[in-house]
């Protein structure tokens, strides 16, 4: 390599490898980083990404390899040696001490003092500075960090990064808990950090905001760089089959649907009704917090409301059991809080509604419950090292396929689906399109499923009727032959 | 699938096997540098008899413990439940009597928390330092404050004293042998029964739980009114010991008996821990005082080594987590 190429690059990772017992997690990773470059970090999960940041911020100690940082070799023994070299991380989740104030958060470990007391004119003072700095001067830094939103949050950590002299900052999916118009500011924010002379790299699923930000972006797949692109020189089909090392033609299983009786009848009053037959796949969307959760919450009789539920011949009481019972089940939007306990193993999270099923008098028999759950494990390609591992240890696509199992081992016949595929990868996604599309096909007892989706394209490739939720009202179901994906942004965002 | 990896295999007979290594090595080191009597018939003996009362609450504690909820009135309830034991028998109750009135007590008492904590949503910590105070004013109460002598109550005495000449070959007294089988019959509830699983499931996550259709607030109430079933058992146990019911006994037993349920291996948090594990727990921590005992360590050093203990066992257990 050119010495006088390497000198401009603010950031440089060279055939970085780490393996975790005989597991290669980073198999020959290289990227690099200029000063007032975007550099996007693309790639299926598990393909290595956050393990390269841990070695990055100083969490893992790479096996093989070396890092640059302005020319000079830069090996952090720690997350705290790493910013202080002057690489800050903004996660996912947020580390805000949500009872200190803004001022103290953004000057955490390095506060102002005057001998031995804390300065705090000069901490304040300095604080909306910073904030000034980022275009965000409307924040108190008095207030508690806690109760500010999220988006305001995630620019105090930001804020906080550049205090303590960041020139490189990394941004892991910053908008998956965003709302829409907190994720243009914060590409903004991006955007004049970059113009800044900082360099950042910014590691997403989304091709739309890689392409909004980036100038240049890397692939991972399976531990290594596959390839790195000038953003504008590269198509997103090409991004997606390097992605994920085939091209993905059909994502979209496209059986015919033969929609039969009706299976659920629902009403809340107020929000609107609507019915599911078998053999169908129904779609809400809408903006979130439209209230599309909520509706599917209600049906479940996870929140007390008035809804009328009728499944079949029955009408539904509140409470999830009895749903269950039903072979109703229901896929939280919220996985990791609410849809799987992720201290337990694979086999207590799938088998949870249905033990009753794998014994008798209440007792159940570990293997048949080992045996029930290995062949969802199977099935759906679940990728572990056994059945009770705790799921927690599992990548984001192998933990939704075991959420979606839960109501397999269940027999559900009516599936709530929300949001299933938020933040899993294309193989992952495939797979659950496949089985929801042999779940409403299958020719004995074809299934019924409502799924919610802020994901346009997923809607109009699975559903066969879909119905807009604006403001907590349910809008008209509508045939999917018959829309267009223009046609549902408008509704869904017409005042 | 693929095989398990041998780290992660170590890992597990860790965490499975971790707090019994634990107490053989310390049993052990009091065994090769110390008095041998610890080794010895009678050493066994009294090291049975400290630990039934802990041991049997600490396998009630494991249930409420793995639902992530906590009692801190433990040691108040079996002071209870040791007087109105103490009470009956003394007044000429018979077994048939005293056994089942006993156990009501205690469950009566862990259905007043389960109500606290499940219907008034009051935080487990805070609810129960309130019962800690409420039970054992009860007790003293009830028992006039003062100690209720019980020595001749033989059919309770049996199970924790010495063993006679003809039962010797039960090597421990029955109390013992009661005790391991509460353990093996919790131990399958908590493992092989759908109830069991479900306590699990609440302690892990009670979201989850609630989503997948448990009958979250059920199962808390079961989980605190089996708390009181065995701290009732426990209060029995206290009267075979020391052949009275006190109401000022059992006082800080619940530290030990919560130190008994983290050194086995469960977590404040929630939805980790096993019964045997609490056991040996509560073996650990009665072979520390016995051993000190019997090498003539003064009490406030005996003090200093239990309290390190703990804090190492919950230390080890934090890098095994991280390990595997």
């Amino acid at each position: 390599m050119v010495a006088g190429l390497s000198s401009e690059q603010r950031l440089e990772m060279r055939a970085i490898r780490k393996s975790f017992g005989a597991q290669a997690a980073l198999d020959g990773v290289s990227l690099s980083v200029a000063p007032g470059e975007v550099h996007a970090l693309v790639g299926e999960n598990g393909a290595g990404k956050s393990t390269l940041m841990k070695v990055l911020s100083g969490a893992h100690q790479p096996d093989g390899g070396e890092m640059t940082l302005d020319g000079r070799p830069y090996a952090p023994a720690d997350p705290h040696e790493a910013r202080r070299r002057g690489v800050g991380m903004i996660y996912q989740e947020l580390s805000i001490a949500p009872h200190l104030t803004v001022a103290e958060n953004i000057f955490l470990g390095l506060e102002p003092r005057r001998g031995l007391l804390l300065d705090c004119a000069a901490l304040r003072a300095r604080a909306a500075d910073t904030l000034r700095g980022l275009g965000h001067a409307g924040i108190d830094v008095d207030a508690a960090a806690g109760t500010l939103s999220i988006s305001q949050q995630q620019i105090v950590e930001i804020a906080r990064s550049l205090a303590m002299g960041c020139r490189v900052i990394v941004f892991d999916e910053p908008t998956s808990s965003l709302a829409q118009e907190d994720v243009a500011q914060l590409f903004k924010l991006i955007d004049s950090l970059a113009a800044r002379g900082l360099a950042i790299i910014y590691i997403s699923h989304f091709l739309e905001e890689v392409r909004r930000l980036s100038s240049r972006l890397t692939v991972l797949r399976d531990g290594r760089s596959v390839a790195t692109h000038r953003t504008t020189e590269v198509t997103d089909a090409q991004i997606v089959t390097e992605m994920v090392g085939r091209s993905v033609a059909e994502l979209y299983p496209r059986t015919p649907h033969r929609p039969g009786e009706a299976l659920l009848a629902a009403e809340i009053p107020g929000r609107g009704a609507l019915t599911v037959r078998r053999g169908e796949v129904v779609g809400l969307c809408g903006l979130v917090g439209a209230g599309r959760t909520e509706f599917l919450r209600a049906l479940f009789g996870l929140d007390r409301t008035a809804a009328s539920v009728r499944v079949g011949a029955f009408t539904l009481p509140a409470g999830t059991r009895v749903r269950w019972l039903r072979h109703v089940g229901m896929v939280s939007e919220n996985r990791k809080e609410e849809g799987l306990a992720l201290a337990l193993g694979i086999a207590d999270n799938v088998c949870l509604p249905s033990l009753r099923q794998l014994g008798r008098g209440g007792f159940i028999s570990p293997a048949q419950r080992s045996a029930h759950t290995t062949r969802w494990i199977e099935d759906l390609g679940i990728r572990c090292q056994d059945p009770d591992q705790p799921i927690g240890r599992l990548s984001g696509g192998n933990q939704q396929k075991a959420a979606f199992a839960r109501l397999l081992e269940a027999d559900c016949d009516l599936l709530l689906l929300d949001e299933p595929t938020r933040g899993i990868d294309i193989a992952a996604k495939a797979k659950i399109y496949q089985v929801i599309d042999r779940l409403v096909t299958d020719p004995v007892r074809p299934r019924a499923v409502l799924m919610v989706s802020s994901y346009l394209p997923e809607l109009l490739g699975v559903c066969d009727r879909i119905a807009v939720v604006r403001r907590g009202q349910l809008g008209p179901l509508r045939a999917v032959a018959d829309i267009s994906s223009e046609a549902l942004m408008r509704e869904a965002t017409l005042s | 699938m693929t095989s398990s990896a041998p780290g992660a295999r170590f890992g597990k007979i860790l965490s499975t096997f971790g707090p019994l290594l634990a107490l053989i090595v310390v049993w052990g080191l009091f065994f090769l540098f110390g008095n041998h009597a610890i080794g010895s018939a009678e050493g066994l003996e009294s090291i049975v008899q400290q630990t039934v009362v802990i041991g049997i609450a600490a396998i009630g504690m494991t249930f409420i413990i793995v639902s992530a909820g906590i009692d801190l009135s433990v040691g108040s309830a079996i002071a209870l439940c040791s007087v109105v034991a103490a009470k009956l028998a003394v007044g000429g109750c018979g077994p048939m009597t005293v056994l089942p009135v006993t156990l009501l007590a205690g469950m009566v008492a862990g259905l007043a928390i389960g109500l606290l904590v499940v219907y008034v949503r009051l935080i487990p910590f805070i609810t129960t330092l309130g019962t800690l105070l409420i039970l054992r004013g009860l007790a003293l109460g009830l028992a006039d404050s003062q100690a209720i002598n019980a020595q001749e109550v033989g059919w309770l005495r049996f199970w924790l004293n010495s063993l006679p000449d003809n039962l010797r070959w039960l090597m421990i007294p029955p109390g013992g042998w009661l005790m391991i089988a509460l353990a093996a019959g919790a131990t399958a509830v908590l493992r092989f029964t759908v109830f069991g699983r479900h306590v699990f499931a609440v302690g892990s996550n009670e979201q989850t739980a609630h989503l997948c259709g448990v009958a979250v607030h059920r199962v808390k109430l079961l989980v605190y009114m089996i708390g009181g079933a065995f701290a009732a058992l426990s209060g029995l146990m206290l009267v075979a010991y020391q052949g009275q019911g006190d109401p000022t006994g059992a006082t800080g037993y619940e530290l030990d008996i919560i130190a008994s349920v983290v050194i086995g291996g469960a977590s404040l948090s929630g939805g980790v821990g096993s019964v045997f594990g609490s056991l040996i727990g509560a073996l650990v921590m009665t072979v520390i005082r016995t051993g000190c005992t019997l090498n003539g360590i003064n009490e406030s050093t005996t003090r200093i080594i239990t309290g390190a203990i703990i804090v190492l066992a919950v230390l080890v257990d934090r890098l095994r987590r991280r390990a595997d």
